[in-house]
């Protein structure tokens, strides 16, 4: 009776443009890199929109209508629905479309991607209260499950997200993470009463997400027939498949030309041939599957590179450096009360930006390469400074104006 | 085996990065076993105790064979003509091409005389010595390229002459070396040899310890003065002016960052009157031609050590700052890029975001420390013993398997 649970990730950064040391007091528009390059965040939206969001939205729709049973769930970043809203309001309104079938849920994340949980406990909560405003206010929906910028877990958060008054969090599968148990279960996170625990089963999505054009991989091609069989031969031994996957993996990471598109028009109707399969959303799957047991995970893991760690955002001296520097200037940013600075910190705070940092893989030049829009992580590191720079200079200015101003008050009250 | 070699002059007698290559490639290719008759052309017979010191460890395997001739790296028609004068001698060229002919002419009855397995030519200037001692041996010929006419004068004014006597070795050698990808596209671009005929085989640095005099520039450092540090010949290739225009404009942010230049050439006196014209004559120093330990000391006194060159086949400078713990910058346009891929990059061109990059260095100490740590790592990977073994490797493809 395996039910089919998919989550997509929907996320796209706002890219520190090239910011030099002589930019710093005197220009404080960190991303709006206008030229032909991927620096240029709205021309990289404008590209995944017409590669990726609005063809897979065409797709997904078409099988909602299709398939009463079929059901899935999205994560947005703030950051996307922010640039969505401003620079492609078609791309809104067709992901509204899915949500308003009543079967396509919206589940909570930090409203900036980032990894406030490592570093603020007061700034991750306010940063999750800031996102489902946003998701209620686009989609009409209020989470009930959470998911951590790039599936970031451990025991701690899932009690922090239990206080927080979810029902459900997502978490990363791998084995080494897991050991003997199986992701195909629910699990009562160490130390937790009610929230119960989803894990992503990284073999079955991995084989979409990074296989499917694969060449070189034995089962290639893969069809959705034989995909379907791969989820119903846990029939019997498992209560949810989850395939959790960047929503970009259609038609961006895996190009219109590999038949990622018509693998996707046929999944539904493949895996639903088999009686015993459904598909659910997380909080469908929480409500009916019990948590068959405990999961310890004291030390952080995530979805990202062959660790599964932190190692991709915090493996450095340099990503140790920024994010240091970064979230002491926290209590000086609020003290502003100025809400377009408070705002840039926030989107200083992406993961990406520490991500473009990583030195770990870069002699080897794979994926982190792929994803990197600058020409190393020494040129990513070096604007993001340089923007920190400024981001003081402003914050400075502006606590001093307002001391100033507080100082300079005519005082009514001798008059 | 035994290779005839038709090299260039060996530190201390260098005036660039050719002869560090050929002592550190000969060296390695000795202590692999290989035999090599070097050929050097030299206006002085070499003295035999430097030979024996260079080679000390393999003196059997290395016959150094000296030929008077007036020719050295680098060198111009210009050049030749007044090194000429100076030795007011009949017996060479009367001109630098009638020189190349002449020493032809001379590799051609060493190739009569000597027994060897394979001939190996260092840059155009031995390429027709490498040609005539293949004609007349019938041995395979490998040149290596250190560096092309299109490398020397940015593209500009290329000599005709040299063009076609690099292309001629270019096509006639049986096999090809150059020292990075970077030149392989240069030689495929502008000579048209087939690129399967090409091996890339990177340069590297000895690894030995590093000596070093106290010096008044680490005092200087010691204090809190940020260095920023030039190290080449001061000619067009090596984009001195593009340093002095990123210095400019360093300066104009930062005026206590001291700029030093060591090195000597054709441009010595354009550039320092361009730090002149440009108002930062005090903040940059030139220290002329330096070596070993007083080139050491400037290494290890910089914060930072910047290649501009405009076009760069290899670059052994940033392998010798890195062993010296100094971070490097260097322009993309040079093949040593290729084994260090954690240095700064930046196009030579970009005055703008150089200076980005220089102040960035300097002001973020967090940066510099991973520069430093990596680029070590990657200075370190590079041996010449590899570079002997591909060229072992190479020399057996040619020979067949019985070597």
């Amino acid at each position: 009776m395996p039910s089919v649970c998919l989550y997509f990730q929907v996320h796209q950064p706002l890219r520190i443009k090239k910011y030099r040391v002589f930019d710093i007091g005197h220009d404080s528009d960190y991303f709006n890199e206008a030229g032909e390059n991927n620096l240029n965040n709205k021309r990289i939206l404008r590209k995944v929109a017409e590669k990726s969001y609005l063809p897979a939205n065409a797709v997904l729709l078409e099988l909602l209508r299709a398939f009463p049973l079929f059901k899935l769930s999205f994560s947005f970043s703030g950051m996307v629905l922010a640039q969505i809203q401003k620079e492609a309001p078609d791309v809104l309104r067709s992901f509204q479309m899915l949500t308003n079938t009543g079967r396509v849920e919206v589940l909570s994340e930090t409203s900036h991607h980032s990894l406030a949980f490592l570093y603020s406990q007061e700034e991750f909560r306010s940063q999750v209260r800031l996102h489902d405003e946003l998701i209620r206010h686009l989609f009409h929906q209020i989470p009930r499950v959470f998911r951590n910028t790039e599936l970031i877990y451990n025991n701690e958060l899932a009690h922090v997200v239990e206080d927080l008054g979810f029902l459900g969090i997502l978490a990363e599968g791998a084995d080494h993470v897991l050991g003997w148990r199986s992701p195909t279960f629910l699990h009562r996170a160490k130390d937790t009463t009610r929230i119960k625990v989803m894990l992503k089963h990284y073999r079955l999505s991995d084989d979409i997400a990074f296989r499917f054009s694969s060449k070189s991989w034995s089962e290639y091609p893969l069809t959705a027939e034989k995909f379907a069989r791969w989820i119903s031969a846990h029939n019997g031994n498992g209560h949810v498949i989850n395939l959790f996957m960047d929503y970009e993996t259609f038609g961006e990471h895996q190009w219109a030309d590999t038949g990622i598109f018509d693998f996707l028009r046929a999944f539904p109707r493949e895996v639903l041939k088999h009686p015993d399969n459904d598909f659910v959303t997380p909080s469908e799957a929480i409500a009916r599957y019990p948590a068959v047991g405990e999961l310890d995970i004291p030390h952080f893991v995530s979805w990202a590179d062959v660790e599964r760690d932190l190692s991709a955002w915090r493996g450095n001296p340099l990503q140790h450096d920024a994010l240091a520097k970064l979230y002491a200037m926290e209590p000086a940013v609020l003290a502003t009360r100025d809400l377009a600075l408070i705002e840039d910190w926030r989107r200083l705070q992406a993961s990406d930006h520490f991500y473009y940092m990583c030195t770990k893989w870069f002699a080897d030049g794979d994926v982190h390469k792929y994803f990197n829009p600058y020409g190393s992580p020494y040129e990513a590191f070096i604007a993001f400074m340089n923007v920190i720079n400024d981001l003081q200079l402003r914050v400075g200015r502006a606590n001093r104006t307002g001391t100033e101003a507080l100082l300079t008050l005519p005082s009514y009250s001798h008059s | 085996m035994r290779v005839l070699m038709f090299g260039w002059e060996f530190p201390p007698f260098n005036s660039g990065g050719l002869g560090v290559a050929c002592l550190g490639l000969t060296k390695a290719l000795a202590q692999e076993g290989v035999e090599v008759l070097f050929v050097l052309p030299r206006k002085l017979p070499v003295s035999s105790s430097s030979m024996r010191f260079l080679f000390a460890d393999q003196e059997a395997k290395v016959t150094v064979k000296n030929l008077d001739l007036l020719l050295t790296p680098y060198i111009t028609s210009h050049g030749y003509e007044e090194a000429r004068r100076r030795h007011g001698s009949s017996l060479y060229g009367t001109g630098l091409f009638a020189e190349v002919h002449r020493y032809a002419r001379l590799a051609e009855e060493i190739a009569r005389r000597e027994d060897f397995d394979v001939i190996h030519a260092h840059d155009w200037l031995s390429f027709g010595a490498g040609l005539a001692a293949k004609e007349v041996s019938g041995k395979p010929l490998v040149v290596h390229v250190h560096a092309t006419e299109f490398d020397r004068t940015g593209g500009n004014t290329i000599n005709q002459y040299v063009y076609e006597k690099e292309r001629e070795g270019l096509h006639a050698a049986d096999r090809v070396v150059t020292v990075s990808t970077f030149t392989k596209q240069m030689v495929v671009d502008h000579y048209g040899v087939n690129p399967t005929k090409i091996s890339v085989i990177h340069n590297a640095v000895e690894h030995d310890e590093r000596r070093c005099a106290p010096s008044g520039f680490l005092a200087l450092k010691n204090e809190g003065t940020k260095i920023v540090l030039f190290v080449g010949r001061l000619t067009l290739q090596k984009g001195p002016d593009y340093f002095l225009r990123a210095a400019k404009r360093v300066l104009t942010y930062d005026r206590s960052i001291l700029f030093l230049m060591a090195g000597a050439g054709d441009m010595e006196r354009q550039i320092m009157e361009e730090a002149a014209y440009l108002g930062i004559a005090d903040r940059v120093l030139f220290l002329g031609f330096l070596r070993d330990e007083e080139l050491g000391e400037v290494y290890r006194s910089a914060d930072l050590f910047v290649m501009p060159s405009v076009s760069e086949p290899f670059g052994i400078t940033p392998l010798e700052a890195l062993s010296y713990g100094t971070p490097v910058l260097i322009s993309k346009q040079a093949g040593v890029g290729e084994v260090l891929p954690h240095a700064l990059k930046v196009d030579f061109w970009d005055i703008e975001e150089m200076a980005n990059q220089i102040l960035a260095a300097l002001s973020y100490p967090v940066l510099r420390e991973v520069l430093i740590d990596e680029g070590k790592r990657d200075a370190a990977r590079c041996s010449w013993q590899d570079s002997a073994r591909s060229v072992i490797t190479l020399y057996q493809h040619l020979l067949g398997p019985s070597y």
